[in-house]
């Protein structure tokens, strides 16, 4: 009897010990996403700069205002940075995760667990201002060795991304290649494809919903680096002319200003709309993510 | 039994975790003073300050408390960076006792009221001048060809004496105190036209190995960043040198402030008189690259106006 409802009493204090904690993390997230979208939307509601001249304008010096009295505070150059570096980034880095992911599963699966898994993890524990200092100076010296320029800019910026970036999307990419049944490339040897063919026609395009995902959830940490990316982009918030000129992004105007800038005057409420924009984003990734997710689910049953 | 047992274990593991967490949460990132133990105290002054701010001033300020610590063991000062615009946000705000900036407080926040709440402290003083790479031929500029790099107008090193090449420019963030020196300095007020969107960068260690990196590049860092990787140009014929700072003939120099509440508390007050006192002005100040502020023979004030003393 008394073991009994000693036994109760475990079962209802871990419940409210892990209950708690599941409600700690979610009273966190929402008050974190509260707190950057009351700020962030203070520059709209409170400090009357209209929506359009903040997603669509070019100047950027929130320090002074227009002849109209509205701040100079066009974000487009820093949006569009972001997704220049993004996009770029992701696309060098998806060759090589891909060939890599392919040769551990399906080459050489014990070397792939035993060696080189190891070290794509331990390239996700460097702290990203040693890349920053690496990029600063390695790649932003050879860009300008034969680009020409300053060196600092996108693409000096991309190729930096590119690694940090490298070790999310071979070990998802990994994972997802390694989740196709052995019985759909039993099938593909069966009928005499070679195992090229069988990568190309069965692999690839079974394990494509999974390879996305890591694409995305590469986008997503490439979309939110700031530390790496601003001491290499050369921070001008002038909208990109090309790859080696510099440019800016959300992540590096941020950190650049935040701590210069007291509370409540219009340039901090700016920063906050940058970050707003950045939360966005984020969720818009992860709605991505969950909807390939979904889309994988119902194609492969 | 056994099972009971493992669950048992399992939650209160849990509990463990959480409250670790909890814990861990809760803790500040006050650096430990360790100096609490200490009985023998001969000092009446007992408290706790906090000093956010200014990066630049931090390294200053944090020397200065563990000597102030070790002399009032029951002061416990933690010292916090952030930028000058936190410092006087949060200071004006009353959340810490000491808010360290690179600017004048007027320069931040415009509300007559909350400035009257405020106390300037302005416990050392810093020189800043322009550098440019090693590989740039010009030795000193003007002020006017300084203004004219910095608005836009000359992009050519040629126009200056230099050789045939484009001149790069980092500037520092926009809002950060050496920006703000800089500007008032050489500049003088003219607005700097939208079209001219030259690199920026926020911490004058970066900046440093960019110039030293970067050819034709030029930009300006506090006296204590000068080394021999760059070159530090002299404006009008006068050198960068703290002499020059403290007739004014050198112009591009700021205060370091130390803002604290109108009628601060015993222990912070301790402590602003301790920066300004011997032990830190004639020794400490000049350890971290500063000028002491006992040696100026100019003031200035927040508009900008220089009196002689």
């Amino acid at each position: 009897m008394a073991d009994i409802s000693d036994k109760r009493g475990i079962e209802r204090r871990g419940r409210v010990l892990t209950g708690s904690a599941v409600a700690l993390v979610v009273v966190l997230v929402c008050t974190l996403i509260f707190m950057v979208c009351s700020r962030g939307l203070a520059t709209f509601l409170t400090d009357g700069v209209p929506l359009g001249s903040f997603l669509g304008g070019t100047s950027w010096n929130p320090h002074q205002n227009d002849a109209s009295g509205v701040p100079l505070v066009g974000a487009l150059p820093m949006i569009a940075g972001s997704f220049a570096v993004t996009l770029l980034s992701c696309a060098l880095a998806l060759p090589f995760a891909l060939g890599a992911s392919l040769f551990v599963v399906d080459v050489a699966p014990s070397f792939g667990r035993r060696v080189f898994r190891p070290m794509i993890e331990l390239l996700v524990g460097i702290p990203s201002v040693v890349f920053g200092l690496v990029g600063l100076s390695v790649v932003v010296p050879w860009t300008r060795s034969w680009a020409g320029g300053t060196g600092y800019g996108i693409l000096s910026s991309s190729i930096v991304l590119a690694f940090m970036i490298l070790p999310t999307v071979t070990s998802l990419a990994t994972d997802a290649i390694a989740a196709v049944p052995d019985s759909y490339r039993d099938g593909s040897y069966g009928l005499g494809c070679t195992r090229w063919q069988t990568i190309v026609h069965v692999e690839v395009p079974s394990a494509m919903p999974g390879i996305l995902t890591a694409v995305i959830m590469g986008m997503t940490r490439a979309f939110g680096e700031a530390l790496a990316v601003q001491m290499i982009i050369g921070n001008a918030a002038q909208l990109p002319q090309g790859l080696l000129t510099p440019a800016a992004t959300l992540t590096s105007v941020l950190t650049m200003g935040m701590g210069n800038e007291a509370m409540g005057t219009v340039y901090n409420d700016v920063l906050w709309s940058l970050a707003l924009v950045l939360l966005a984003m984020s969720l818009v990734f992860i709605l991505l993510v969950h909807l390939v997710g979904r889309m994988g689910a119902v194609r492969n049953g | 039994m056994i099972n009971s047992l493992s669950r048992r274990q399992f939650f209160s593991l849990a509990g463990a975790a959480t409250v670790v967490g909890l814990g861990l949460a809760g803790c500040s990132s006050s650096s430990a003073g360790g100096t609490s133990s200490s009985t023998d105290t001969s000092s009446s002054i007992s408290g706790s300050i906090t000093a956010v701010g200014s990066t630049a001033l931090q390294p200053l300020v944090e020397a200065a408390s563990e000597q102030f610590m070790t002399e009032n063991p029951n002061v416990q000062i933690t010292v916090q960076g952030g930028g000058s615009g936190q410092g006087i946000t949060q200071i004006s705000q009353g959340s810490v006792q000491i808010g360290d900036s690179d600017v004048f407080a007027e320069t931040k926040i415009t509300d007559a009221s909350t400035l009257a709440k405020l106390a300037d402290n302005k416990v050392a003083v810093v020189g800043m001048g322009p550098v440019v790479n090693t590989g740039v031929a010009v030795d000193d500029l003007t002020l006017a060809q300084l203004k004219s790099i910095f608005t836009g107008a000359v992009t050519n090193w040629k126009d200056l004496g230099g050789d045939d090449a484009d001149i790069v420019v980092i500037n520092r963030a926009s809002g950060s105190g050496t920006r703000a020196t800089f500007e008032s300095a050489v500049l003088g007020g003219t607005a700097v036209p939208a079209s001219f969107t030259p690199q920026e960068q926020d911490s004058s260690g970066t900046v440093a190995k960019m110039i030293a990196d970067t050819p034709n590049s030029i930009s300006y860092l506090a006296f204590s960043y000068f080394s021999d990787t760059l070159k530090a140009l002299s404006v009008g014929g006068v050198k960068p040198e703290e002499g020059n700072v403290e007739t004014n003939k050198w112009t591009i120099w700021a205060y370091e402030h130390m803002y604290t509440a109108a009628s601060p508390d015993a222990a912070t007050k301790a402590f602003i008189d301790y920066m300004l006192s011997d032990d830190v002005q004639g020794s400490l100040v000049e350890q971290t690259g500063y000028i002491s502020v006992s040696g100026m023979k100019v003031a200035r004030d927040a508009n900008g106006t220089v009196t002689s003393l």
